[in-house]
């Protein structure tokens, strides 16, 4: 650990022992029917990024929904920037969740407008000055390699743009948090490398603590063993038997949580589904 | 099991009736505390009034045409078919301007609503507005329920004015009575409570198509699917909500005015 630590020079040593970003602890949340996670408990230091693995349908998208509170637990206590959510007002949300970025599965770009205005859809209700706004969407578009679909509307784009559109729109206000609802999913590889690429990047380059849900073990390890190199503009691989420090793993399986650790004892665990997962 | 079904679907309902109240009232409560979305509010206007200018015209006239020649057959019999103005502008003021304007807007903009919003709620849009930490009652619920108060009122003006132009073409093209005639009778007997009537009522349809179409589209479940189900629930659940709202007003109404 101490020996890959020296690989993320933008994470304070003592990022774990600062006060959590996202915290949760025994959250429990159901529909109607059985309860789609069972007393779940975890943490997202500052600097970390968390991923969060797991089959379809164990309710790692409701857990992400959870941490913003667009989904309320029925028992437990989730805090998000050093606050209680769990029954705090709807209104009293609304200016923390601003301080977050959300990427949903399929990007939740809103049809009607134009990339321009997807992106800068918070800058707008802020009354930001257009000038400003253009510059700040363009530059936020520029980290996501598409700058040229500005004026476009986001019905035109093809699904891998969407997520990095949607990425552009959660980074567009230099959230303290980002949350990835399965950006690759349903992607080809070369796009899925590219989305993976940016969420490396805006680790690396900005230090954003982070949780991404994946069931793609392949982007989990690129997570881990590769950093981005800002003199060579893209995702190098990180020296043989290095890793990521701040980049460590969740596990759900049927809504109960059942790994929570880094990638070394992810690869080594016990657990009989942990290890049928990644087999 | 047939009086568990009978209590469940009790309990669905009243929930239902809690929820749409708690959902209506918080959405007109925002118009009076900021932020308001004035340009939201032009555009909703836009779509539910200008866009609902043709049908209301047509709808209007010729219903104002039919009661004319329904109107003027029967008062014939009487000897009183100079009276078919009156007949035709107090019918249309007091009740068939607001409540055929309210069934004819609902059918096309609670649908409307309901099909936008609850497509929003499926693609997850719904989840991103609030994510990026706009409320979707503010933004998306309050203007819709606004626009749709105001803009009815303005129609029904709008068929009430061509429904009386319908009766006069009939009264004089087709049953060859004086025009002069027809407009005399139709001004000079109308009252202020008649038109107090006609104007209060579309207040009351604005909000209902608009509250009921937003609040089907905004807890919408289940994909594609849902959203069709959705749209038919608001138009259906407007349109029967109207009428039986149109009797109580008029209820309450003329109990005002006789008193």
């Amino acid at each position: 650990m101490t020996h890959a630590a020296s690989v993320a020079p933008h994470v304070p040593a003592s990022a774990s022992e600062a006060r959590p970003v996202v915290s949760f602890n025994g959250v429990s949340v159901a529909f109607d029917g059985p309860p789609v996670l069972k007393e779940v408990s975890f943490s997202v230091a500052p600097g970390e990024t968390r991923v969060l693995l797991g089959p379809a349908g164990v309710g790692k998208s409701v857990l992400l929904k959870t941490i913003v509170g667009l989904i309320r637990p029925q028992n437990g206590r989730v805090e998000l920037l050093g606050n209680d959510i769990t029954h705090m007002p709807e209104e009293n949300l609304f200016p923390l969740r601003a301080r977050t970025g959300f990427v949903f599965q399929e990007g939740a770009l809103f049809d009607s407008l134009t990339v321009r205005d997807n992106v800068a859809y918070q800058l707008i209700q802020e009354r930001v000055p257009d000038d400003d706004i253009d510059a700040r969407v363009m530059e936020a578009l520029k980290f996501v390699g598409l700058e040229q679909t500005f004026n476009l509307y986001s019905s035109a784009l093809s699904g891998g743009m969407r997520r990095r559109v949607a990425i552009a729109r959660a980074l567009i206000h230099q959230p303290e948090l980002i949350l990835y609802d399965s950006p690759t999913g349903g992607l080809d590889p070369v796009t899925s490398n590219t989305i993976i690429e940016l969420i490396v990047k805006q680790r690396d380059v900005h230090a954003t603590p982070s949780m991404l849900v994946t069931h793609r073990l392949q982007d989990a390890f690129a997570l881990c063993d590769h950093r981005f190199d800002p003199e060579q503009g893209c995702m190098v691989p990180l020296p043989k038997g290095q890793i990521n420090p701040n980049t460590t793993f969740l596990m759900l399986e049927d809504g109960g949580l059942i790994f929570d650790g880094s990638l070394e004892e992810l690869v080594h665990s016990e657990n009989h589904f942990v290890r049928e997962f990644l087999e | 099991m047939a009086f568990s079904a009978i209590d469940r679907t009790a309990k669905q309902i009243v929930l239902t009736v809690q929820e749409y109240s708690l959902f209506s009232g918080r959405a007109l409560l925002n118009l009076f505390r900021p932020p308001i979305y004035w340009t939201d509010f032009l555009i909703q206007s836009d779509v539910i009034g200008f866009g609902s200018v043709p049908i209301v015209i047509l709808s209007g006239f010729f219903t104002g045409g039919v009661l004319a020649l329904q109107s003027s057959a029967t008062l014939s019999a009487f000897g009183a078919a100079a009276v078919t103005g009156q007949f035709v502008s107090i019918t249309m003021i007091r009740e068939l301007g607001a409540v055929l304007t309210g069934i004819m807007v609902s059918g096309r903009n609670a649908s409307s609503i309901a099909s936008e919003l609850g497509s929003m709620v499926v693609t997850e849009q719904i989840d991103a507005m609030r994510a990026l930490g706009v409320d979707p009652l503010r933004k998306l619920v309050t203007p819709r329920i606004f626009a749709s108060i105001v803009m009815l009122l303005l129609l029904t003006i709008v068929a009430d004015a061509f429904g009386i132009a319908g009766g006069a073409a009939v009264t004089v093209f087709l049953n060859h009575q004086n025009g002069t005639q027809y407009f005399h009778q139709a001004y000079e007997h109308l009252r202020y409570p008649d038109i107090v009537q006609g104007l209060v009522k579309p207040l009351f349809f604005g909000y209902i198509l608009g509250s009921i179409g937003c609040f089907y589209g905004m807890r919408t479940t289940g994909g594609t699917e849902g959203v069709g189900r959705s749209t038919i629930q608001a138009v259906v659940i407007s349109s029967v909500l109207i009428i039986f709202v149109d009797f109580l007003i008029t209820h309450a109404l003329l109990s005002i005015f006789a008193g």
